[in-house]
C-alpha cells in the first residue's frame, strides 16, 4: 500500500461521505458545508492525479467563490430546517434495487473499459506537472481562443443580467 | 526504521513540519507581545511589563489564563460547527506557511541537500490563494454557529469583506505574475536577482509599486486587521464573531489572526521585496556575518540593560535571555552555519519589518466605516490593480507589438 494508494481512498470517502450528507442534512448551511468537503476532497484528487493546477483553481472558484456566496444567502436569510415530506411508497421498492443495479454496472464498466483501465492504472502515478500550467493557457488561449472567448462573453451577459433583475424599479 | 528508510521525503517532511510549527508557535506568541509593547510605546505607555523582565513571559502567562479558562458553549449553539469553526480557522491559517520558502532552493545541513521549505510546489503561489480562500469559512461558521445576534453580524461582515479585498488581493500580484511568468515562489524570487545601477536590488516593489500598494491594502483587510477589522469592531458588535468563544477556542481565532498576518507578510516579501535574496551586493562577502555579529551587539546592548536596570529575578531572566542572544550569535558565526543562516535571516527580517508596519497602522489609524470600507474596495481598489494589471502587460508587450505590427 503506497501512500498516494491511501490518500485516494481516504479522498474518495470523504467526498463520497460528503455527498450523501448534502442530502441527508437538514440543516442547510450543513448541507453546503458538505458541498465544500466534496469539492476539496475532489481538488485533492486532482492532485493525487498531478493535474496542481486544476486542483487549486477547483478549490479557489467553487469552494472559495461560489461556495462563500451560498453559506453567506444562507446566513443572510437565516433559512430554517428543511421540512420533510413523507417519503415516496416506491422508493424503497423501486429505488434502492436501481441504485444497487446502477452502482455494480458503473464499477463493472470501470474494470473492462479502456478508460476504466488507464484510470486505474494512472492512479498514484503523477502525469508530468511541470508544464501543465503552460500547457492548458496555450491550449485556452491558442486552439480554444473563440469558446474561450465566447463563454466569457457568455457569462458577462449573465452578470449584466442579474444585475438588470435585481436593481430596485425607479 | 524500516518505515524510515522506504519513505525518507515522507520523514523530512515530518521533521520540517514539526520544526516549523515549533518555531511558529512560539512566533505567534511572541507577535502578540511585540504588538502590545510596540502600540504602548507609541502610546507613551510601558505595555506588559511585570511577568518576566521586559514583559517577555507574559505570553506564557496568557497560554495559561486561556487553558484555564472556563470554555463555555452556548446552549442555542450548534455544538459540531462551533467546535469546528477555530479548529478550522487555525489549521488553514498553519498549513499556508509549509508553501513559504525560508531559504535558498538547495541548502546544506550536515552535508545533505535540503530545501528550506514543506512543498515546494509548481503552483505554489495559487494553492496559497486556494487554502487563503477557504479561510473564511472559519469566521462565516463562527458567527453563524454560535446563534447569536452579534457574531452573526459580524460574521457575515467578515465574510463580505473578505470576499471583496480578495479580488483586489489575487489582482494585484498578477503584475508580479506577469513579469517572473511563473507561479512558483523559489522562481518569482529567482527573477528578482540582481541590480539596477549596480546597487538597487532588482525587487519587483520598484516596477510593481501601485501592485504592491493594492495588495498591502487589500492584505490588511484580507486578515482583518486595523484600520479595517470591522468584524471585530467591539463599540458596535461586542466583539464579532468571536463573541462567544471563550478560553482556548478563542485563543484559537487570536492565534489564527496572527497566523494569517505572517502569512501576508511572508508573501509579500516573496512577491515584492526579493524573498530570502539580500539587499546587499554579492560581492561583500562579509555580509555573511551580519546575523552573528547583530545578535552579539543585541547581546552587549541587553547586557548592559541587566546590569543597568534590572534587579531580582528580572535580572536572572534577563540574564539567560542575553546568553541565548550572545550564544545563537556565535553560533551564527561558524562557518559551517553562515551560509545556511543567510536566507532565513533575510527574508525573516523583511518579514519582521513588514509586520511592524502592521502593528504601526494599527496603533495610527481609527477604524473605517463599513460603507466607506466597501466603497473603497469595489471603487477605488480594484480599478486601481486591474488598471495596473493592463498597463503592466501593455508594458510586456508592447517590444513585440512594435516587432511585428
Amino acid at each position: 500500500m503506497s501512500v498516494p494508494f491511501i490518500l485516494f481512498f481516504l479522498f474518495a470517502l470523504a467526498s463520497v461521505a460528503g455527498a450523501i450528507m448534502l442530502i441527508v442534512a437538514r440543516e442547510p448551511i450543513h448541507s453546503a458545508l458538505s458541498l465544500i468537503l466534496v469539492m476539496v476532497s475532489l481538488a485533492a484528487l486532482y492532485l493525487l492525479l498531478g493535474a496542481e493546477f486544476i486542483a487549486a483553481v477547483q478549490v479557489i472558484v467553487y469552494a472559495g467563490a461560489i461556495m462563500v456566496l451560498f453559506v453567506f444567502v444562507i446566513m443572510l436569510l437565516n433559512a430554517g430546517v428543511e421540512q420533510r415530506t413523507n417519503l415516496s411508497k416506491m422508493a424503497p421498492y423501486a429505488g434502492l434495487p436501481l441504485a444497487v443495479v446502477l452502482l455494480f454496472g458503473l464499477a463493472h464498466w470501470m474494470a473492462h473499459s479502456a478508460i476504466g483501465t488507464t484510470v486505474a492504472n494512472g492512479v498514484g502515478a503523477p502525469t508530468q506537472t511541470a508544464a501543465s500550467t503552460r500547457l492548458l493557457s496555450e491550449m485556452l488561449f491558442r486552439k480554444y481562443l473563440f469558446p474561450f472567448e465566447a463563454t466569457s462573453i457568455l457569462i458577462l451577459i449573465a452578470i449584466l443580467g442579474a444585475l438588470v433583475l435585481a436593481r430596485k424599479p425607479e | 526504521m524500516e518505515f524510515v528508510a522506504q519513505h525518507p521525503v515522507l520523514v523530512v517532511s515530518l521533521v520540517k513540519i514539526a520544526v516549523l510549527l515549533g518555531v511558529l508557535m512560539t512566533a505567534l506568541a511572541y507577535l502578540s507581545w511585540f504588538e502590545r509593547k510596540v502600540i504602548a510605546h507609541i502610546q507613551s505607555r510601558w505595555g506588559p511589563y511585570y511577568v518576566g523582565a521586559h514583559g517577555l513571559l507574559q505570553p506564557l502567562a496568557d497560554g495559561v489564563k486561556f487553558l484555564f479558562k472556563e470554555d463555555l458553549t452556548p446552549p442555542a449553539a450548534d455544538r459540531f460547527l462551533y467546535i469546528l469553526a477555530p479548529f478550522l480557522a487555525l489549521s488553514l491559517a498553519m498549513t499556508t506557511l509549509a508553501l513559504i520558502p525560508f531559504g535558498p532552493s538547495t541548502v546544506y545541513i550536515f552535508g545533505q541537500p535540503t530545501q528550506l521549505v514543506v512543498a515546494n510546489v509548481d503552483v505554489g503561489l495559487l494553492f496559497l490563494f486556494a487554502i487563503t480562500s477557504i479561510g473564511v469559512y472559519g469566521i462565516a461558521i463562527a458567527g453563524w454557529s454560535s446563534n447569536s445576534k452579534y457574531p452573526l453580524l459580524g460574521g457575515l461582515r467578515s465574510s463580505a469583506q473578505m470576499i471583496s479585498y480578495e479580488v483586489s488581493l489575487t489582482l494585484s500580484v498578477v503584475g508580479v505574475l506577469l513579469l517572473a511568468g511563473s507561479f512558483n515562489f523559489n522562481e518569482l524570487i529567482a527573477h528578482q536577482q540582481g541590480y539596477y545601477l549596480h546597487f538597487i536590488p532588482r525587487w519587483h516593489v520598484f516596477p510593481q509599486i501601485v501592485g504592491f500598494l493594492c495588495y498591502f491594502v487589500a492584505a490588511i483587510a484580507e486578515t482583518n486587521r486595523a484600520p479595517f477589522d470591522l468584524p471585530e469592531g467591539e463599540t458596535e458588535l461586542v466583539g464579532g464573531f468571536h463573541t462567544e468563544y471563550s478560553s482556548f477556542k478563542f485563543a484559537m481565532f487570536f492565534m489564527a489572526e496572527y497566523g494569517n498576518m505572517i502569512t501576508v507578510s511572508c508573501l509579500a516579501t516573496i512577491l515584492f521585496f526579493g524573498g530570502w535574496l539580500s539587499p546587499l551586493p554579492d560581492s561583500w562577502t562579509w555580509q555573511q556575518y551580519i546575523p552573528g555579529v547583530g545578535l552579539l551587539l543585541t547581546a552587549v546592548y541587553l547586557a548592559y540593560d541587566t546590569v543597568r536596570n534590572m534587579s531580582g529575578i528580572g535580572r536572572i531572566q534577563l540574564t539567560v535571555v542575553t546568553l541565548l542572544a550572545g550564544g545563537i550569535g556565535l553560533l551564527c558565526l561558524l562557518p559551517a552555519v553562515a551560509p545556511v543562516i543567510q536566507g532565513p535571516f533575510w527574508f525573516l527580517g523583511k518579514v519582521f519589518l513588514i509586520l511592524f508596519f502592521y502593528v504601526w497602522t494599527r496603533s495610527t489609524l481609527p477604524r473605517m466605516r463599513y460603507d466607506q470600507l466597501m466603497s473603497f474596495g469595489w471603487k477605488l481598489l480594484l480599478p486601481v490593480s486591474l488598471l495596473n494589471l493592463v498597463v503592466t502587460s501593455l508594458v510586456i508587450v508592447w517590444p513585440y507589438l512594435v516587432k511585428h505590427g
